[in-house]
Parts: C-alpha cells; structure tokens; sequence
C-alpha cells in the first residue's frame, strides 16, 4: 500500500553500519514511503527527509559517522531546520556527549548528557514501556497517551533543555522517549519495533513534512 | 511502567515449524511467517524462532524465514540454532533479526559472546542456558539441546555470559521443560538474582497461573511458552488479562496495522 503522499517523499535512511537498518527501512516501505538507503554526504543534498538509526555504543556510532564524513552535513542539514528523525542511537548521538564506555562527544546538536540508567532494576532497559505524552504533537496523531513502545537500552538522554521533551518513559528515572524541536524529532525507543502504533510515529512525521521538504 | 513480556518461541525445521499447530484460520500453519504474523496480531510481545534443522549447511532457507519476517512483523524476534561464529549472528542481524541467541556454541567457546557483544552490542546477544537441578541440589548447565551434562553451575555461568557482554538470558530448566507443569521457580529466581540482565524464563508453561509464578516468585522479566499458544487453547490477550489482574503490568493495547496506518 502506498500513500500517495507519501510515494514521493524522498527519504533517506542514513547507512552507517549500524546493525537494525533492515528494520527500519521495512517499517518505512510498510507505511507507504520508497526509502533509500545512503551512506554518502551528498544524499543530505536533495533530501526531504532524513532517518538517522542506529544500535550499539555511542563511541561506535560516532566514529563511523565521522569515517564516513557525515558530521558536518548532518550538522548543516539540522542548522537549516530540515526534517530529521533519529532513532535510538539516532537520539543520543544528537547529545553533547555520551558517558557510554568514557566521555565521548556527540554532535552536540541537542543539550545534554547521555548518563547510565540508574541502578537497582535491570539493564538493560529492554522490553514495552509505557510512553507518558508531556505534550501532544501531530508526531503523536491516532496514538492513545499511554500506549506501550519498544525500547533495549542502558543509557539515557538527560536534556538540558526539558520543553523539548515530548514524551518519558519510567525506568526509576524519567527516561526521555521522545525529542522534538523545530523539525527534528528522535526516540528513544524503537518504532519499527513497537507494533502498529510504532508505524504510525513513522507515519505521523513523513506526513507532517510531506508538503514541505527539502528546499 | 516496563511491562513484562510473553514470548512464544517457535523450532524450526527446514523451515516448517515442528510440534503439531492447529490453527484453522491459517492458510499454511507450518510457515513460522504466518504464525508470527498471527502472533502479532493477537498481542505477543516478541518472538523467538529456533531452527533446529540437523544440518547448518545451508543458510538460505533460515535467511529467507528471517527476511519474511521482517517484512511483515513489527514486532522484536531473535533468531538462533547452529549459530557459531560473529559472522552467522550478522547474516541474521543483517537479515532482520533483533537478537540472536547462542547455546552450546557459548559454552564452547566462551569469547563467542563477547565477540557478538563487541560487534553488535550486548542488546542483541541472547545467551540461551539450559540447566537441570540434579538430585544433590546443584544446578547444571547442559548442551546439545539438553541432553550433555557440561559439570558447569549454571549460576556462575549466568554471571560470565553478563561479564562477556550478553544482553539477556534466555534460561530454560531441563526439569520441567515439556511437562507444561509450571516454570522451574528456584531456578529461575536465583539466575535472575544473580545477574544484573533481563531473565526469559523457559521450559514448563501450562497456563497463565505459570507465568505469574515466574514473574513473581521467580522474578523473570519475560516468559516464554511454545505448545500453550500453538493449540489456541489459550488466547495471548486471556492469559495477558489474567496476568494483569494478578497485578503483573501487561501491554494490554493493541492495534491492528491496517486500522492505524
């Protein structure tokens, strides 16, 4: 199925080697958008939408985003307040710096520090949470407050700016689920694995910058 | 609040699903693709498929069934049986898989966990133990499907798979496996104190009262069941509803893919 809306978005799935992009492109494909899978600089260009995934440590991520010179046109392409959605991964690294494995700087586009759940339940944090909307955005259009996502876990953004926090998650801490700011979104958890109400996220941000994509 | 999952699990043979499946609504009842696809949309929580086919020769049908699955379940699924190597475990991380998990190939070769975690991170490393109480009361870790004794306590074997990176443990008791009598309780409590990971409990699930007992007294953070499922006898959302009456916090929503998108 596709909407027509949708069909000609064009969507980048940014390939990094992190492991889950399979994932994602599928949950992308299922809500009617024909994604495409880059790893070069150039593809931010004539992008409508970008989707930054990702598994692993941020140590990782970000070394292969600088491998593969992708730093400076994220940072460029955020700067012009482009559509872009981070997702796991994809939310921490936009941090000032990650406590994951040392301190490591992130790409310091959102205030904060990636710190370690805290102790005294298991972690990782890995299974359906419930997600708590602090706010209601049409990133959230046809999904009850309250509805159960995905998450696998160990460390957590703790934003210094806390109205861009839209959604939490308790984990013995007010875990930041979901991110927005201008049109930047992230999430913690992973939509592509939280069922039908994970799609809709999907859903929600291709429509909402549908009409007004790349310039 | 983090609810507790239900996992089914599903053995795969040559890429039919074995242990006798009567479910009348399915069109081919032995494709773990339209059983997952039924799973989900009854409101499991996760899925596992092992493939025990003899052989691991041939990948392929094992890639086809985790492609498929990916295609259409949105849902997390791990996938194991015959994985030995870091590259096996990317072949189906690439492939679609969420976790993979590793059994005898860890107690043979230990550095095999850390290896996957170091590669892929400890969220995808499923260590799979399956231990017996023996008569003398010491717990045991056995290979080979449950069928070699390894001399190995499972206990300090839970805590190395948590120090060589593993993510979760998949934790199933050689006692009550197939009985559907109830989960292995003291075994499963003192795996899951013991290490700082989430715990699957596995092997003996006949009813909702089982889950229960495992989640409270055996502080699992998941169960997992194959047969109780597999006959319809018992609906996903009756045994989740029952769990939640007992106070266990359940994903109770949920919604059809084609009414939300």
């Amino acid at each position: 199925m596709s909407d027509p809306r949708l069909a000609d978005l064009d969507v980048i799935i940014l390939d990094y080697g992190a492991g889950n992009l399979r994932s994602v492109v599928r949950a992308v494909v299922r809500v009617g958008a024909r994604p495409d899978v880059a790893s070069v600089p150039a593809a931010l260009d004539e992008a409508d939408v970008v989707i930054l995934p990702g598994v692993g440590a941020a140590a990782d991520t970000m070394h292969n985003l600088r491998q593969r010179q992708l730093v400076e046109p994220i940072h460029e392409y955020l700067a012009a307040d482009r559509p872009f959605l981070g997702v796991c991964m994809g939310l921490q690294a936009l941090m000032t710096v990650s406590e994951e494995g040392g301190e490591h700087a992130c790409l310091d586009v959102l205030e904060g520090r990636v710190v370690r759940l805290p102790e005294g339940r298991k972690i990782p944090h890995m299974g359906w949470n419930r997600v708590e909307q602090r706010r209601r955005t049409p990133l959230f259009d046809g999904i009850p407050d309250g509805a159960h996502f995905y998450f696998v876990h160990s460390y957590y953004c703790d934003m210094a700016e806390p109205e861009d926090v839209v959604a939490v998650a308790d984990y013995g801490a007010d875990v930041t689920a979901v991110v927005e700011r201008g049109r930047l979104a992230a999430t913690q958890f992973h939509p592509e694995k939280s069922g039908a109400y994970g799609l809709r996220i999907y859903r929600n941000f291709l429509l909402e910058h549908s009409a007004n994509g790349a310039p | 609040m983090l609810t507790k999952r239900i996992i089914a699990c599903f053995d795969v043979d040559a890429g039919r699903v074995v242990k006798g499946i009567s479910f009348v609504e399915l069109r081919d009842a032995g494709d773990p693709v339209e059983l997952a696809t039924l799973y989900d949309h009854e409101g499991i929580d996760e899925l596992v498929f092992l493939d025990i086919t003899a052989s691991h020769e041939d990948r392929n049908t094992v890639v086809d069934m985790v492609r498929r699955t990916a295609d259409r379940v949105f849902i997390p699924f791990t996938v194991g049986g015959g994985l030995r190597s870091d590259d096996d475990m990317r072949l189906m991380l690439e492939s679609g898989a969420d976790k993979i998990t590793i059994n005898t190939a860890a107690v043979e070769r230990p550095e095999l966990i850390s290896e996957g975690a170091h590669r892929f991170g400890s969220q995808c490393i499923v260590v799979a133990i399956d231990a017996r109480t023996e008569s003398d009361g010491s717990m045991q870790v056995y290979t080979h499907g449950g069928r070699r004794p390894t001399g190995i306590d499972a206990i300090a074997w839970a805590k190395e798979v948590v120090d060589r990176g593993a993510g979760e443990i998949m934790l199933t008791s050689m006692n009550t496996d197939g009985h559907q009598d109830g989960y292995d309780i003291p075994l499963t409590r003192a795996v899951s104190d013991a290490v700082s990971v989430p715990v699957i409990a596995s092997g003996g699930a006949g009813n909702a009262q089982h889950m229960i007992d495992a989640i409270t007294d055996g502080r699992a953070d998941a169960v997992l069941a194959a047969s109780i499922f597999h006959f319809g006898t018992h609906p996903i959302m009756d045994v989740k509803r029952r769990m939640q009456a007992a106070g266990i916090p359940m994903r109770m929503e949920h919604a059809d893919y084609d009414d939300v998108l």
